[in-house]
């Protein structure tokens, strides 16, 4: 079969990231590092803790990336790419871009005092959460980057999360960074162009990307993407940047602001939740997104 | 040219002189003048390196591993709590074959809060997979940084540099320091066989089955094993260029001593005072200064002590539940060769408690006065 | 990184083949996950509009693209079922695979 159109590609067609690798089936942090790579092009080096990419990388001694990573200590990831941009220097490359890669435990919880260490010096590396909401690779805990509402082997259903989510974006646009942004795998093209934004910036940058684990939310794999397209379409997770911790620019102007209702049906882990359940949620959604106009507003 | 300098500085010094690249440390007391000399020489460019001011010993450590594989020479400083808060990062250094060489200051453990000496913080990190080095002298302390980056980038094993608390690290001595163009040719520049870089990319440390790993670390154990070997090469090179031989053990009057007293860090000078009152008594005492302590330098422990009727171990430290560390790596040392040596284990000088030449008065008197030991720990100095 | 063909899972069998250092030498393509599917996408050619969709979102980078077409590479696709789902014109469907 012959056609007469080009294939629409709306992504360059280089790949960093192999296939074989060990992810799960329909894994949104698969995809985040496919899009990311392709933004950053081969003269990337990764500083990887632990996480899930520790494990979907491969084992020793293969790796699918083709860029060369760095598998440090859970609560490394700042840290140890600081020394890395440092050591590069030394040696005389100062063109390579220096990235921790990191799960939402890594830079929420136990990474956190390194990231802000990092931040304040503002070192020039590139930090990239990959947030699927919970410790995926230890098998589904809890971690503050879990949701109201949401089970996790930590947190049963009786007793079901009862903090929100940690506002991650807050805490580094109070250390006054450069450049952060939230991007979703949903939205490839936007992302691409945060990464290659984020890339060309001197300073701490910080991208934190929305990764659904259909494993940890008990979705289907193929609900991935469309998780990752109602969130910024309910106001869970806008799309934003932060430039200086002060500028703030929103992406994607959500006008038909969708409930949340159809997203939290889709995933297991919000099945026990009852109407008064998430009427809290919602509410929290509606305050954080009024919050978000607010600054967008005034910057 | 001679220099009256602190045990402090004589570790920034030695990092100067090895041309460190990287610089990651974070303060403790007594380990400050350390890194504040070397911040002055990377602002006056007396060394080009970078020094990053993290904000934890951890996050020191983390940075050191990442310039560390990147083919920079890398150097840290701390002490105690510091150390015990860089614990699980000294087994990613060893277990990635990363040589970085760190500075320790033996300082006590808190609780309660304590800045004076004891070797309980390095022994703590005994199985880390770092090399040891305990220094005597501030001499000692400035040569032997130089020496550890040659033989840990040699063999790719990080190494800890150890000074006491205060006894060393504060107290001044006058220092020879070598001639930077004599150092460079000791100690050519850092170049890793891998390293990171997009260059040639590798993924390092990624997850390592059962089917590998027990080989990782044979080979990081075939590696120490080669180390008593190249610290006496290394050793005596230093000494052709710089005229100080730096081995794995420094005795003193051993050929012939019937009695041994074992011990290391500083309390070594002052054992020698007790020594030689004894030989002004008659009695052939010799002490044997233990510097390498990990590797143990089995061979050179075993040919110098089997000569002797009795061996006396002064520890500055303690495994609870079991006895001074020294003693216990003397004994197993000496299991199985002949003579059945007995091995008496003294602990003296906790928490900075002073070990004076009257401590080794009553080691000696005691070790004297009885065949073999009443107890596997003596105890010197404590209010019992 | 070596061709797919080649791609083999390096087992060590003596210390001394190992490098120093813990590091990777080849790449996951020894990995052939597509064992790992139950369903396998099919794509109906003919009604494809070359949106290009479904090569974006593949997670596993299984979608290339032939002749200006999607193929899909089934020594790797797990058969998650993303492309289908996302698909605009539902031309590609999951079909039971034959164990
Ligand atoms: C110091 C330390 N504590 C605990 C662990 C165990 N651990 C490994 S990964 C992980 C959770 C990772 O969660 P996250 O960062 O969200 O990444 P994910 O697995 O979800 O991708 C934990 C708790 C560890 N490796 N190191
Ligand atoms: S558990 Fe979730 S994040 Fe981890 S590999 Fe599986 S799908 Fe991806
Ligand atoms: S089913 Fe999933 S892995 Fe297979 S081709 Fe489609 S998107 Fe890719
Ligand atoms: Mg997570």
């Amino acid at each position: 079969m012959k056609k007469e159109k080009k294939m629409t590609l709306t992504l360059p067609v280089e790949e960093y990231a192999g296939s074989g690798n060990l992810a799960c089936q329909g894994c949104g942090a698969g995809l985040a590092m496919r899009y990311f790579l392709k933004a950053m092009g081969p003269r990337t080096v990764l500083c990887i803790p632990a996480c899930c990419w520790a494990v979907i990388d491969g084992p020793y001694p293969h790796s699918s990336l083709s860029v060369p990573i760095y598998h440090c200590a859970f609560e490394a990831a700042a840290s140890t790419a600081t020394g890395v941009k440092a050591g590069l220097e030394m040696v005389g490359d100062d063109k390579t871009t220096v990235v921790a890669w990191a799960g939402d435990g890594g830079t929420f919880d136990i990474g956190l005092q390194a990231l802000s260490g990092a931040a304040e010096r503002n070192d020039d590396i590139l930090y990239v959460c990959y947030d699927n909401e919970a410790y995926m690779n230890t098998g589904i805990q809890r971690s503050s980057a879990t949701p109201y509402g949401a089970w996790t082997t930590t947190t049963p259903v009786k007793f079901f999360k009862n903090q929100p989510k940690k506002d991650i974006n807050a805490i580094m646009a109070a250390h006054r960074i450069p450049y952060q942004a939230t991007a979703s795998i949903s939205y490839p093209e936007d992302l691409f162009k945060k990464a290659k934004k984020a890339k060309g910036v001197k300073g701490t940058r910080f991208l934190h990307i929305y990764a659904p684990c259909p494993t940890g939310w008990k979705s289907r794999p193929e609900d991935a993407v469309k998780l990752g397209r109602m969130v910024i379409q309910n106001c869970i997770f806008p799309l934003y940047e932060i430039e200086y911790g002060e500028k703030y620019t929103l992406n994607i102007k959500v006008k038909d602001k969708k409930p949340i209702n159809d997203y939290l049906k889709l995933q297991g882990r919000f099945r026990h939740l009852k109407p008064d359940d998430i009427q809290i949620m919602q509410e929290e959604v509606d305050r954080n997104w009024a919050r978000l106009l607010k600054k967008c507003e005034a910057s | 040219m001679k220099k009256v300098m602190m045990g402090n500085h004589a570790l920034s010094y030695g990092a100067m002189l090895s041309r460190a690249q990287v610089i990651a440390a974070y303060p403790i007391t007594p380990q400050t003048q350390v890194v504040e000399l070397l911040s002055e020489m990377c602002a006056d460019k007396t060394l080009n390196a970078k020094f990053i001011k993290v904000e934890s010993e951890h996050s020191a450590m983390a940075a050191c591993i990442g310039a560390s594989i990147t083919g920079a020479r890398t150097f840290t400083a701390t002490s105690a709590q510091g150390l015990a808060l860089m614990h699980e990062l000294l087994h990613w250094a060893s277990g990635g074959r990363l040589p970085v060489v760190m500075g320790n200051i033996n300082r006590s453990m808190a609780p309660g809060w304590s800045i004076w000496t004891d070797q309980n913080d390095s022994l703590s990190e005994r199985d880390t997979g770092w090399m040891q080095f305990y220094c005597a002298s501030n001499q000692e302390v400035l040569d032997t940084v130089i020496q550890a980056f040659k033989v840990s980038e040699t063999l790719a094993i990080p190494s800890m540099v150890i000074l006491d608390a205060f006894t060393l690290s504060h107290t001044y001595e006058v220092v020879d320091i070598p001639d930077k163009a004599k150092v460079d040719e000791y100690l050519p520049p850092f170049k890793p066989p891998y390293r990171l870089t997009p260059d040639d990319p590798h993924a390092f440390n990624g997850l390592t089955s059962p089917e590998h790993y027990f080989e990782l670390r044979y080979k990081l154990q075939k590696d120490m094993e080669k180390v008593p070997a190249l610290i006496e090469e290394t050793g005596r090179e230093y000494e052709k260029l710089f005229g100080r031989y730096l081995g794995l053990v420094d005795d003193y009057l051993c050929d012939d001593a019937e009695i041994i007293l074992v011990t290391s860090g500083t309390a070594g000078y002052t054992a020698r005072v007790a020594v030689d009152e004894l030989r002004g008594s008659g009695v052939k005492a010799g002490n044997l200064r233990m510097k390498v302590f990990r590797p143990f330098p089995f061979e050179v422990v075993q040919r110098i002590l089997k000569r002797a009727k009795k061996v006396a171990v002064v520890d500055r430290n303690i495994s609870y539940g079991h006895h001074g560390i020294f003693a216990q790596e003397v004994k197993s040392a000496l299991y199985g060769q002949a003579g059945d040596i007995p091995v008496f284990g003294f602990i003296a000088g906790l928490g900075g408690r002073d070990i004076t030449p009257a401590s080794f008065r009553e080691v000696v008197d005691y070790t004297l006065s009885h065949d073999i030991p009443e107890d596997n720990i003596l105890w010197i100095g404590v209010k019992k | 990184m070596p061709k797919k063909k080649d791609a083999k899972k390096i087992v060590f069998q003596s210390a001394d083949e190992m490098p120093m250092m813990p590091m990777s030498i080849g790449s996951m393509l020894y990995n052939k996950t597509g064992s790992w599917r139950n369903i396998r996408p099919e794509i109906r050619l003919e009604d494809c509009i070359q949106c290009g969709i479904c090569w974006k979102f593949c997670p596993d980078m299984s979608i290339g693209i032939e002749n200006e077409l999607p193929v899909v590479d089934y020594d790797y696709c797990k058969g998650c079922g993303i492309c289908a789902e996302e698909c605009p014109v539902k031309c590609i469907v999951m079909v039971e695979e034959r164990k």
